[in-house]
């Protein structure tokens, strides 16, 4: 069944005649994903790639039957755009966008909240790669002939770590039910904790991969969740070995400033919570291989 | 973004936090001009350098006399202070602030921070001022009150009332210190920080609330709507390096090890140095060249890593999405022939257009070590820095 997406899954581009937006739609379109239209306030009524542009994310959902959304608005308007997605009836949301800032993220996160949990949307991101659920859809930036289709559902913050992840899988004949980037940002539409939820329920997921990284308490979180509610096996491999303390490598949220932020100390709690580690990154693929093995 | 204490007390004074008179000086008569000012007889001269700690690193002196101004200003300017929040390279500090003395009664902590678990802004306090709040935590957490902020509604009058009662304050403070404690909050709010950190806070003699320090952080990525808070940067406090890849769209730190790295996105750059670390060798820098590449980024990437003269191999390593092998090693191949690389290079490339991407670097006929894997990558980089290293000894 993969999660979030499917090929039926019925999807508008947020910022879709832009340079960006353009770019990447066709990119979706050509991986066969169910691109329906997209959203460009006041270029409403034109076609862009051969489809329809709406105003709003409302005329979507209500003449395109719109059930998912991709971000690429530009910073300063993104959170406007997440929460428009959010009312309008979508789904689930990706949003792309690299650069928001964190009191905006607080609004959104704080605006979802207001929606009892069966009506509300699913965000992944900001400043992600995207899902795919590898050979049926494909909502993101990320080069999707690298993924495989398969039993591993994968979950990261890290889009090039993510595909690193996927590349070493193929080489070893392992395929993905789903990849979900949730992004590098502090405050994130989901964490890998939420995304755990859905594979643990999720039929064609067999094993789940977190790519985690220094900063945080979320990793931590995910694995204590898995602990106590699943089932399936959880393999992880924390990024930041070297990073020192107090210094910002790179993602606004890949920051050690407390205790128990560290990618050793997220590690050794892992550990202590089951869950497999991958002991370099380039043992990813392996890792998973042996997980997989010792379910049969 | 951080910014320096005199520029913090400036913001928080706007919002009707009460701060001690005082004023920046750059040299010793202006030192020496800034305490005529303010008066009185006794003053203290503090080094404006981004980090805490400077009390403990003698970046902070109480002067009874003039004299002693112009001694303890002369003793700070220009000197570069280590403290432990600084790293051993320490900051330079080219100005001090001169601040009337306050007689403190009792010493408080206090600040704002943007709590990742509950996506909130919370507000930490403590009776137990002075010291660092970590350290607190350590030996005393149950003297610490958190209070979170629901975002719709911001700080409410209760909540400032309960944190001034659990920092032990009198009754009569309870209205300065609500209003000096949501003036805080709004100036977080309005200003887009991240951190608002007030060590101490103190009650004077005259039972008057006044931040004696003032510590602000900021949130990068709002700084387009915040012009005159991006002006309020300090380029003089930061890495030079860093400084330079920020203006050119790169995201660099530098470290102390000797394998100069150049990567896309900050997971793959994170995971490449821990390979390098894994497979016996030190990273000289993270460095996130980010999607779409270009020639021209490439090769400034190249001449920043290089410019660490530490550096003694250099690893690319490039999983590219957006962006595509080929042009990645058509900039590679260019940044080699226009900068006249000393040290071996390392370039591994897999993702988007890959075939074309490793003939263009095969064909080049540039004495550059190729790699299909991210471990092999990494053992070769270490593999050429311990012959660099070895021919370096020989050569001795």
């Amino acid at each position: 069944m993969a999660i979030f997406i499917n090929e039926t899954t019925r999807i508008i581009v947020q910022g879709f005649t832009g340079k960006i937006g353009t770019f990447h739609a066709q990119d979706m379109i050509n991986y066969g994903s169910n691109v329906i239209g997209g959203v460009t306030p006041g270029k409403g009524g034109q076609t862009h790639l051969d489809r329809p542009v709406f105003n709003t994310v409302k005329e979507a959902v209500d003449q395109g039957g719109a059930e998912a959304s991709i971000i690429f608005v530009p910073p300063a308007f993104a959170a406007d755009s997440i929460m428009e997605a959010a009312d309008a009836g979508i789904k689930y949301c990706v949003a792309i966008t690299d650069g928001i800032p964190t009191q905006d993220m607080m609004t959104v996160k704080n605006f979802l909240r207001r929606f009892p949990k069966e009506k509300r949307m699913v965000l992944t991101g900001p400043n992600c790669a995207g899902t795919i659920s590898p050979e049926r859809s494909m909502l993101g930036i990320m080069p999707g002939h690298i993924y495989m289709r398969g039993n591993v559902g994968v979950v990261g913050r890290s889009g090039t770590l993510g595909y690193e992840a996927a590349d070493q899988m193929k080489r070893l004949g392992i395929g993905i039910s789903t990849s979900v980037g949730i992004g590098g940002d502090p405050i994130n539409g989901s964490s890998h904790r939420d995304i755990f939820e859905h594979f643990e329920q999720d039929d064609e997921t067999k094993v789940v991969l977190m790519i985690g990284e220094i900063g945080g308490p979320q990793e931590v979180d995910a694995g204590l969740f898995a602990k106590a509610n699943m089932k399936k096996p959880v393999i992880a491999y924390i990024a930041g070995l070297t990073a020192p303390e107090g210094r910002r490598m790179g993602h606004a949220g890949a920051i050690i400033s407390s205790a128990g932020e560290s990618a050793a100390e997220k590690v050794a709690m892992l550990k202590d919570l089951g869950v497999t580690i991958c002991p370099t990154p380039s043992a990813m693929g392996e890792t998973v291989a042996k997980v997989l093995a010792g379910l049969k | 973004m951080d910014i320096h204490e005199y520029q913090a007390k400036e913001l928080l004074s706007g919002y009707g936090v009460k701060i001690a008179e005082g004023g920046i000086a750059h040299n010793t008569e202006e030192a020496v001009q800034r305490a005529r000012e303010i008066g009185g007889h006794i003053w203290v001269v503090k080094a404006q350098i981004h980090s805490g700690a400077r009390g403990k690193a003698g970046g902070i002196k109480v002067c009874k006399t003039i004299d002693e101004v112009n001694t303890a200003t002369q003793d700070l300017l220009h000197k570069v202070l280590v403290t432990h929040q600084t790293g051993a390279a320490g900051k330079l500090c080219d100005k001090v602030y001169v601040e009337a003395g306050t007689d403190i009664q009792k010493e408080l902590y206090f600040c704002f921070l943007v709590d990742r678990i509950s996506e909130r802004i919370v507000m930490v306090g403590s009776a137990q001022g002075g010291m660092e709040i970590e350290e607190l935590a350590e030996t005393n957490p149950e003297a610490i009150t958190k209070i979170y902020i629901e975002p719709a509604v911001g700080l409410q009058d209760y909540q400032a009332r309960e944190m001034a009662f659990a920092m032990g304050l009198p009754s009569e403070l309870m209205s300065h210190a609500v209003k000096t404690i949501k003036g805080c909050y709004r100036a977080l709010r309005d200003l887009d920080a991240n951190m608002l950190e007030i060590n101490p806070l103190v009650i004077t003699g005259s039972n008057e609330l006044v931040a004696l320090d003032a510590k602000m952080g900021f949130d990068e990525n709002a700084l387009f709507r915040r012009a005159k808070i991006a002006d309020l940067r300090d380029k003089t406090q930061e890495d030079p390096r860093e400084t330079a890849a920020a203006d050119h769209g790169l995201s660099y730190v530098g470290l102390d090890g000797d394998i100069g790295c150049m990567i896309n996105g900050a997971g793959l750059a994170m995971a490449t140095m821990d390979m390098i670390k894994l497979a016996g060798g030190e990273p000289a820098n993270f460095l996130d060249v980010g999607g779409g590449a270009s020639a021209e980024r490439t090769e400034k990437a190249f001449r920043l890593v290089l410019a660490d003269a530490n550096v003694k191999a250099m690893l690319v390593n490039i999983f590219a999405g957006i962006n595509r092998c080929d042009w990645i090693a058509q900039g590679v191949v260019q940044a080699v022939k226009n900068i006249d690389m000393k040290v071996p290079l390392i370039v591994r490339l897999s993702g988007t257009n890959v075939e074309e991407g490793r003939r263009i670097i095969a064909e080049s006929g540039l004495p550059i070590i190729t790699a299909e894997t991210l471990a092999e990558a990494a053992e070769k980089a270490v593999a050429a820095r311990n012959q660099v290293v070895a021919n370096e000894t020989a050569g001795a």
